[in-house]
């Protein structure tokens, strides 16, 4: 099948710039003249200031991984101690203050600079490869999407290294997070650092949603989207309508600290239910965002493994978004013990209990998959296969606190510590690590150690089980969360001695996994492009994949578009050889919404330290607000304004400034 | 064995909750059970015999298997109604308050229970502190008050957690059908020592609990040696302005009221065994003991600290 015709050559020609902007593409083959051409436009320059200005989607999905990896290693250590203090009663390692601040550091960590920027990156990666197409739709927003997490990550870590981490938990309840209870900067750094923080998931969003609905290869309909490219849209989406109830919370509470303001305060007519409402509009639809993208990352590699198509995409497409649905009716569920009125927990709990639903469609098309396919065990597919299992233990805990009457015994016991880590680890952390196997090779041209692979996968497979499958009985038997430790005749010292055990085998997981990422990044072998034998189109280029991801770019005909012939499911054949070849300049091809037909010709933005300097602006203005000191802040807001002047100056190499008619 | 564990209970709520917590519970495990078994069956009976090196040697598989996911879910969807129905109907129990009730005002502060008791008849009023007593096979309601920060009420034994949320008064009952000692903790995160923020919820034979509660309207009796006098005078000197013991002049209210301290099992909001060795080691060196505690160190010598001791004893 040949490349249908660009529609946007249909426009007459005006003018010569209007030509420009109007040509009619040359389709063609993939040359090494037209290789090495389009390597020099795309290349970033060597050097510090490459560094910084690169808007290469693939090099900020790496930045991505490995600094929310730098994470996930700093709140496990924040949790290991933690494990220590609670391994036996009544022990006094850490003092009361000390415990309060680590465990809420370590839920923020693992919550917003782990869970979510790691799903980032790894899409950030891999959605232009898997859509065939160059770059983002914005890839200097890309870029800054990037350097804001960086940077409010530090801005919050330096409040914890100042001893000024947060202390109330990660849901940060009011009024014990207001200025006369906690007066220390702890939830100032928390509360600026998570409007700071909210800029970069909102732009990320948006970003995802306008390049799902741009920059697709021509061909790649809705209805051949991989699941994982569901899984982030859906999640972009709801960032977009959740993360401004956060931002606002957190921003009108930092306004109670700093200016008495009442938004929460009870003397002043304020309401902290208030609080809990918007922190769990949030809260709740935000976990869906940190599991459904790595949902989507068992649903297309798991397949891979089987040695077949995943059973029942159309119906775990839908479940992806019918979950996020049904995620905005939840939030509730976090409340059932604020004495809200009977009708709204009845209806609260009903909603609850039935998003196990969407959720179950997912687990059965897993299972079908392995059950109707051959399955090849590998590192990767065992880390999908865990996530099954995992993911339904994690499932029924929680429809054991959808139910009111349990719940209001079950909340803030240690059921739910095992119900959110059941959750968090596996549905993000055990899909993280099966992805990072499955897509390495591509990532570095290089494929993980298979025998280092098993044995990280035992050891944080049976290390996580041993540390949190007791947990439930340990809640059961009545620990509350969040103490810093409990008396000898609580008999609760020898589970939670087995909990620490777990977690320090689960510790030696994580550390042979790092070791076998560092070791197989110089050392692994040679991957080819395709070595899983996998179906998308990611696989069809290099590995690592050019600068420019595809020299000429390609039209689909079907969801597997490298196992087309094998599968025979039709007699249309994508083309990966033939296409559109985009080479005036850094070129990008822009299709339709809904059918991805050819409409336009992008041209996209070179390297930039633009966002940078904009993140790092960003830093100083917040850090001047933190400190309430004025000069600072306006300098700040000066470096932020000139670099949006110098952002949105328009460039006639974008098209950005119309044809001058006489 | 597990004090808090709510496995087992003894109140009229548990008794309502606690067969679907059991019923769910059941159902999880076998669900567990049941896909677990699925999937190690299905690697192990369906698993091809090459290594990830010869993976394209496996020749694709394409049979649809869609009906299974329909399958799956029609099996999940009773245990999720019937639970979602079991749920309302419990709801419904639990949530209505039974006729004439006792009832109790309860104000949560950092780290400890305020309760306070008020005879319909008399008009007469008392306080405790970490300690409720409730009569046997009565519906108690429980008016819970915050004077700082978010607590949780809750006696897993007899009931659910009831948050206790400043700027509202939220309402719960409890009843107890078997006389004991349950204990009782903080829920919700509230601090440097919401760790140690338990008390006990005693429930007495009725009689019992009519003669307590005749016991503790009385104010205390007068100190009736030379030592417990010095005793109270010190302790309303620099007691006082946090404490108060009825029939005397000190009537602090920001800690517990103290009149019969020594009817109390335990002090500290149930951390210590209420005796003299650990009351003067708790009015010495509270933050040792419960570290962010509100009640400071006192730097009291050692005769102070006898005779202050001698006068807590008589508070009975």
């Amino acid at each position: 099948m040949s490349p249908p015709p660009a529609t946007a050559t249909a426009a007459t020609a005006g003018s010569n710039r209007e030509q420009s902007i109007r040509r009619t593409p040359t389709i063609g083959r993939s040359t090494p003249e037209l290789r090495e051409r389009l390597q020099r436009i795309w290349e970033t320059k060597p050097g510090l200031y490459g560094w910084l200005a690169t808007v290469d989607h693939k090099e900020i999905g790496i930045r991505y991984i490995v600094t929310a990896f730098v994470m996930l290693v700093i709140g496990g250590i924040e949790a290991l101690i933690m494990r220590v203090q609670l391994a036996s009663p009544e022990q006094t390692l850490l003092s009361p203050q000390q415990y309060n601040m680590l465990f809420s550091t370590h839920g923020v960590t693992m919550i917003f600079l782990y869970a979510s920027p790691i799903l980032s990156g790894f899409s950030n990666y891999l959605w232009p490869l898997l859509f065939g197409s160059r770059d983002m739709a914005f890839p200097r927003l890309n870029a800054l999407s990037y350097w804001i997490y960086l940077a409010a990550g530090i801005f919050m870590y330096a409040g914890v290294f100042l001893g000024a981490g947060p202390n109330d938990g990660w849901f940060n309840y009011v009024p014990y997070a207001q200025f006369r209870y906690d007066p220390g900067l702890n939830i100032d750094f928390y509360s600026l650092g998570m409007v700071f923080l909210g800029v970069s998931t909102s732009v990320g969003a948006a970003n995802f949603i306008v390049t799902l609905l741009r920059m697709r290869a021509p061909g790649m309909s809705i209805n051949r989207l991989p699941i994982i490219i569901w899984g982030t849209a859906t999640a972009s989406f709801a960032n977009l309508l959740i993360v401004p109830a956060v931002s606002l919370a957190f921003f009108l509470l930092w306004l109670d600290r700093q200016f008495h303001t009442q938004f929460f305060q009870v003397p002043g007519g304020g309401q902290p239910l208030l609080w809990q409402h918007l922190f769990w509009m949030f809260g709740h639809p935000w976990v869906y965002a940190i599991v459904l993208p790595a949902m989507g990352m068992v649903s297309d590699g798991l397949p891979v493994f089987c040695r077949r198509p995943l059973v029942g995409y159309a119906p775990v497409a839908l479940a992806t978004v019918a979950t996020m649905l049904l995620g905005f009716g939840v939030w509730v569920h976090h409340m059932f013990a604020t004495g809200l009125p009977g009708l709204s927990l009845a209806f609260f709990s009903a909603a609850s209990i039935l998003i196990a639903v969407p959720s179950a469609v997912s687990v059965f098309s897993w299972i079908a998959t392995i059950w109707l396919g051959r399955p090849v065990i590998t590192a990767a597919f065992l880390f999908f296969a865990s996530t099954i299992i995992l993911f339904v233990i994690g499932g029924v805990s929680g429809f054991m606190t959808a139910s009111v009457p349990a719940d209001w015994e079950l909340t803030d016991t240690y059921f739910i510590v095992a119900h959110l880590h059941y959750v968090l680890l596996g549905i993000n952390v055990f899909p993280v690590m099966g992805a990072t196997h499955f897509w390495f090779p591509k990532f570095t041209g290089r494929i993980m150690d298979e025998r280092l692979g098993r044995w990280s996968f035992w050891m944080t497979f049976i290390g996580f089980n041993v540390a949190f499958l007791p947990m439930h009985l340990t809640g059961l038997w009545g620990m509350p969360r969040r103490v810093y430790t409990y008396p000898v005749e609580m008999g609760l010292g020898p589970i939670n001695m087995v909990s620490t055990v777990g977690s320090f085998l689960l510790a030696i997981g994580f550390l042979l996994f790092f070791i076998n990422v560092l070791r197989s990044r110089t050392r692994g072998v040679a991957a080819g492009d395709n070595p899983w034998d996998a179906y998308t189109l990611e696989w069809s280029t290099s590995s690592p994949p050019p600068p420019y991801n595809f020299a000429v770019i390609p039209t689909v005909a079907s969801r597997h578009m490298l196992w087309e012939e094998q599968l025979g499911e039709s007699n249309e054949r994508s083309n990966l050889e033939e296409g559109f070849i985009l080479d005036h300049g850094k070129e990008a091809l822009a299709t339709s919404a809904l059918d991805a037909e050819p409409q336009r010709i992008l041209h996209m933005p070179g390297d930039t330290i633009i966002p940078f300097v904009l993140a790092a602006g960003m830093l100083v203005l917040f850090s001047g607000l933190l400190l309430r000191n004025w000069p600072i802040t306006a300098i700040g807001a000066v470096i932020c304004a000139a670099d949006l002047v110098a952002w949105f100056w328009p460039r006639m190499s974008l098209l950005e400034r119309g044809p001058a008619h006489g | 064995m597990h004090p808090l564990g709510y496995l087992s209970g003894s109140g009229a709520q548990t008794a309502s909750v606690l067969p679907l917590m059991w019923f769910m519970l059941i159902v999880s495990i076998v669900v567990t059970v049941v896909i677990v078994g699925l999937v190690i069956w299905a690697v192990m009976t369906k698993r091809a015999p090459v290594g990830p090196q010869s993976l394209r040697t496996v020749a694709l598989e394409h049979r649809d298997g869609v009906k299974w996911i329909w399958a799956g879910l029609a099996v999940s969807i009773v245990p999720l109604l019937v639970t979602a129905f079991w749920t309302i109907a419990v709801l419904a129990k639990t949530g209505a308050v039974p006729a004439a009730p006792l009832t109790v005002n309860i104000v949560a502060k950092r780290w400890w229970w305020d309760a306070q008791y008020r005879d319909g008849a008399t008009g007469g009023q008392f306080r405790v502190a970490n300690e409720i007593h409730i009569p046997v096979g009565r519906p108690v309601l429980l008016h819970l008050r915050s004077s700082d920060v978010i607590h949780s009420f809750w006696v897993p034994k007899l009931a659910g957690k009831t948050d206790v949320i400043p700027g509202q008064v939220n309402a719960m009952w409890i009843q107890a059908d078997a006389p004991g000692r349950y204990r009782g903790q903080c829920g919700e995160f509230c601090g440097a020592q919401h760790a140690h923020m338990a008390f006990y919820v005693a429930a007495d034979p009725p009689l019992q609990f009519a003669q307590w509660e005749r016991q503790q309207m009385q104010p205390a009796f007068a100190p009736a040696t030379a030592e417990a006098s010095a005793g109270l005078s010190y302790f309303t000197q620099h007691c006082g302005r946090c404490h108060s013991v009825r029939g005397t002049p000190a009537h602090g209210t920001f800690g517990p009221d103290l009149t019969h301290l020594m009817s109390r099992q335990t002090i500290g909001a149930g951390m210590l065994q209420n005796n003299p060795a650990s009351l003067s080691g708790w009015v010495e060196n509270a933050q040792i003991v419960k570290p962010g505690a509100l009640m400071p160190n006192q730097h009291i010598s050692g005769p102070d600290l006898t005779v202050l001791r001698a006068y807590l004893e008589t508070l009975r």
